[in-house]
């Protein structure tokens, strides 16, 4: 809803000379939101409608094929949260048989803006009636991966933010989803929605990815799929964000003993617990790597067998100078700790009725933040119980 | 991009004024090489034609032609904007956008609300009308001030009403120079109480400002400019000088340095609205993110660096340094410790190459030593703007809701109460058509509610003791 950034993005891109937007595929306004969820899903939403869903509509007519949308925003300020949040419905209703993949970006713990937790309580919760996915990235992560195996000094969000183009570029780019397949996928969307989100009171979507390393570090490493898948598959057994600092004491619970009994020992509390996974394997000799380890039953929920929860997506063709690299969609347990951490802070401004006069302003009412809360906390005891 | 309108009240308030203008002015030109009408110009200035002669019109893209501000000066008594038509900035104002008279207010909040507010309403309606139409999206009007006279303080309250009736939507950022104890005007505890009912009641926002504070830390830079510290060389600008190829060959004014402090805290509260950064932060989410209950909004502000030392040794030192200095007691504009009090809310505005890292280790590292309300403990809201001021590698404006205020009020009730026991003065107000003995009333209790509310935050840290449970779901 402000001007500055999609002015700089359209430059950003032409100037590339590969490809660029759409010079009628924009749309802002002036004020900016504001911070402010309530502004941007009553106001600016409702407002500006027609304009945007026109927009869409005729991206959409280009296609032959529109197996769904992929919307980019964040859940901290207030026009990507509230405004996006809005769309995202609209797009639900306009486009019923399209999925709607939702790509959140998490915001820092720590203030990027401090009515961020109430922007995401709100975010979240709508998102969850809508969206059909969350594919979620976390500030905090990706900054750690920046500092700890990028190796920047001065971590800019240029930094942060090619990290996490890099790991969506390695979902995203063309696969074979099958086995045996002779084509590339025609439907990426649908196909992770298939694979992943079974049931729809599960959508909370995590991203790792295998190896991470500056560009100059490339020359003198070696990979091979056995190790990159082990350490892959502990990071998701432990619920590590990258690959250094796993902890490898974590096991997956004995067989026969799937319900913890009360005499567990906290390295089992620390197991993530997973509904469904893919694994997607880019470079050469991807055919020679093993992924029995992750078709364990122990790593996966009761209601769904491993060949149903896991699936393998590759191809032979090396991604972004990586020669072998391995990325990891997850449902799973990976976002129910920061989920509750965003949730108990919220509710705890909530609990002082700080700032809500902002919010009643615009027509979002403590109504309103309850039915939120309530949606939240409800995901929250899903995942727990996993 | 937003424009905003700056209306400056008083004989404080213009001068203040006229000092943002000018350093507007020099930061806009550093930026602007050009000379391209931009969006960031838009946003303070007009671009006017005015070869055909008396107002020409609005030229929104091109050359620049003629720099017009979005102001109204407002006074009643005409020395001061009278000189200010006579200095350099005679052009950056038009005849249209000044309201004078000639007597001025006498120190009287009455005579500056109730008299001169009733005379020119329709005057000042109309001027604001005009300037309003010549934004395509106004957001904010920046009202300057001082709290202790008669007209900055009556007739600018007066005129927060008026922007408050006729343009709800737009934003209120309130600058108010408070009276320091030694203030030689008896009755300006007053005017300062009266003023604060209003500014409580109508303001979005309020920067307070001490005179004294100003003070110290004019002296302070220039203690530093003058030591001549072995192996520091101060640069030329600090944030009290105007630039190095001034025109004013004489002494500046001893007011002029302090109102530049002022200047600069406009410019960089409105930096990250103007220019470009990889964070934006625009005034609404000052607003947004400060002011957690509709009456606590008066932001204490500090502003580092002072000034610029020439030696380069350790740049990532001098950052650090630059926020560690925003929270101490001797860089605030008002005579208040933060640090010792409790936080309810706090921005950091950064301009200059400072990327997001710099940005967290530094609330990393000054975290711990800062009390945070219980239910806003990781309470900060960040902006990077990536142009940096004039003379200035980068520079940091922080703005802090926090409970150190407090004192200040205190101190200004308990000024009012000894004048007002007495019933000194009470005359001069009571004579002015409108006023009564119940505007006095009303507006010491407002004050005295809203040193409450600090009380009470301070007494229970803004919180319940235990986290207050949580919703509990039937599984």
């Amino acid at each position: 809803m402000e001007p500055k950034v999609i002015s700089q993005a359209l430059s950003i891109a032409a100037r590339s000379g590969y490809w660029k937007y759409d010079d009628r595929s924009h749309f802002c306004q002036k004020q900016g939101s504001g911070n402010n969820w309530a502004n941007g899903y009553s106001v600016h939403g409702p407002k500006h409608k027609d304009i945007i869903m026109n927009l869409v509509q005729k991206e959409a007519e280009k296609c032959d094929r529109l197996s769904g949308f992929f919307t980019i925003m964040s859940m901290a300020g207030g026009t990507g949260s509230g405004l996006g949040a809005f769309v995202t419905q609209c797009l639900k209703d306009a486009f019923p048989a399209s999925f709607i993949l939702n790509h959140v970006i998490w915001p820092y713990g720590t203030g990027e803006v401090i009515v961020q937790n109430y922007n995401s309580v709100l975010t979240l919760s709508h998102l969850y009636h809508s969206s059909d996915a969350l594919l979620v990235h976390e500030n905090d992560v990706i900054h750690k991966i920046c500092a700890q195996l990028m190796n920047i000094k001065q971590i800019s969000f240029r930094d942060v933010n090619q990290v996490i183009a890099h790991q969506l570029g390695s979902v995203f780019q063309p696969i074979y989803t099958a086995e045996g397949a002779l084509h590339y996928s025609r439907s990426p969307l649908g196909d992770l929605m298939e694979t992943l989100v079974p049931h729809p009171e599960f959508k909370m979507l995590g991203l790792r990815n295998i190896p991470q390393m500056p560009e100059s570090s490339l020359a003198y490493s070696s990979f091979s799929w056995p190790g990159l898948i082990k350490h892959l598959r502990q990071m998701l057994i432990a619920n590590a964000t990258m690959e250094e600092g796993i902890d490898w004491q974590v096991r997956p619970p004995r067989p026969g003993s799937s319900i913890p009994s009360k005499h567990s020992t906290s390295k089992l509390l620390h197991f993530n617990t997973s509904i469904a996974n893919l694994v997607i394997l880019r470079g050469k000799d991807m055919h020679s790597a093993d992924l029995g380890s992750f078709q364990d039953p122990a790593l996966y929920t009761s209601w769904l067998t491993p060949q149903d929860a896991f699936n393998l997506w590759k191809t032979p063709r090396a991604f972004n100078k990586y020669e072998k690299s391995a990325a990891l969609v997850s449902n799973s347990q990976f976002l129910l700790k920061p989920l509750d951490n965003l949730v108990g802070k919220a509710w705890n401004m909530f609990a002082s009725k700080a700032y809500i006069h902002q919010y009643t302003k615009f027509g979002i009412e403590e109504e309103d933040f309850l039915d939120s809360f309530t949606t939240l906390e409800q995901v929250i005891s899903s995942y727990t119980t996993l | 991009m937003t424009q905003s309108v700056v209306v400056q009240v008083g004989q404080c308030g213009n001068q203040v004024g006229c000092r943002f203008w000018d350093l507007a002015l020099r930061e806009h030109a550093a930026v602007n090489k050009k000379g391209i009408y931009d969006e960031a110009l838009s946003s303070f200035f007009r671009n006017v034609d005015t070869r055909s002669g008396g107002d020409g019109h609005d030229i929104s893209k091109g050359k620049i032609c003629s720099l017009k501000a979005r102001a109204l000066l407002i006074d009643m008594e005409e020395g001061v904007v009278n000189e200010i038509l006579q200095g350099p900035l005679r052009d950056v104002f038009d005849s249209k956008q000044l309201i004078t008279d000639v007597s001025g207010s006498g120190n009287n909040w009455a005579v500056g609300h109730k008299l001169y507010g009733c005379q020119y309403r329709e005057n000042i309606v109309e001027k604001l009308r005009k300037t309003a139409e010549h934004c395509d999206c106004l957001q904010c009007f920046f009202v300057i001030h001082s709290m202790g006279g008669g007209t900055g303080s009556g007739l600018g309250t007066f005129v927060l009403n008026l922007l408050e009736d006729e343009f709800p939507e737009v934003y209120r950022f309130v600058t108010s120079v408070y009276p320091s104890s030694e203030d030689d005007v008896i009755i300006s505890p007053y005017n300062s109480v009266l003023a604060m009912k209003e500014l409580n009641e109508h303001a979005d926002c309020v920067l307070p400002i001490e005179n004294e504070s100003l003070f110290d830390i004019v002296n302070k830079i220039h203690q530093m400019v003058n030591s001549g510290k072995l192996g520091s060389i101060v640069k030329q600008n600090s944030l009290v000088t105007s630039s190095a190829g001034s025109t004013k060959a004489v002494q500046e004014k001893s007011f002029d340095a302090m109102n530049n402090i002022i200047a600069n805290l406009l410019l960089n509260l409105t930096s990250s609205a103007r220019f470009e950064g990889s964070l934006n932060m625009d005034l609404n989410e000052i607003s947004m993110n400060l002011v957690p209950f509709p009456r606590l909004h008066y932001l204490v502000s500090s502003l580092t660096p002072l000034y610029t030392l020439a030696d380069v040794n350790v740049p990532s030192r001098r950052l650090d340094q630059m926020f560690s200095d925003a929270f101490s007691r001797d860089h605030q504009l008002i005579q208040a410790d933060p640090k010792h009090s409790l936080y309810l809310a706090c921005a950091l505005l950064v301009r200059g190459n400072v990327q997001v890292s710099d940005l967290r280790r530094n609330i990393e590292r000054l975290k711990p030593s800062m009390h945070f309300v219980s239910w806003n403990q990781e309470g900060w809201k960040t902006g990077l703007c990536s142009v940096p001021p004039v003379g200035h590698s980068h520079s940091l404006l922080a703005l802090a809701n926090n409970t150190c205020v407090k004192p200040t009020f205190m101190e200004l009730k308990d000024r009012f109460m000894r004048l007002y026991k007495k019933k000194a003065h009470l005359h001069h107000y009571l004579h002015i058509d409108g006023m009564e003995q119940s505007c006095f009333s009303e507006a010491i209790s407002s004050l005295s509610d809203l040193i409450e509310e600090y009380n009470e935050l301070d007494a229970t840290k803004g919180g319940p003791r235990i986290d207050p449970s949580r919703l509990k779901i039937a599984v």
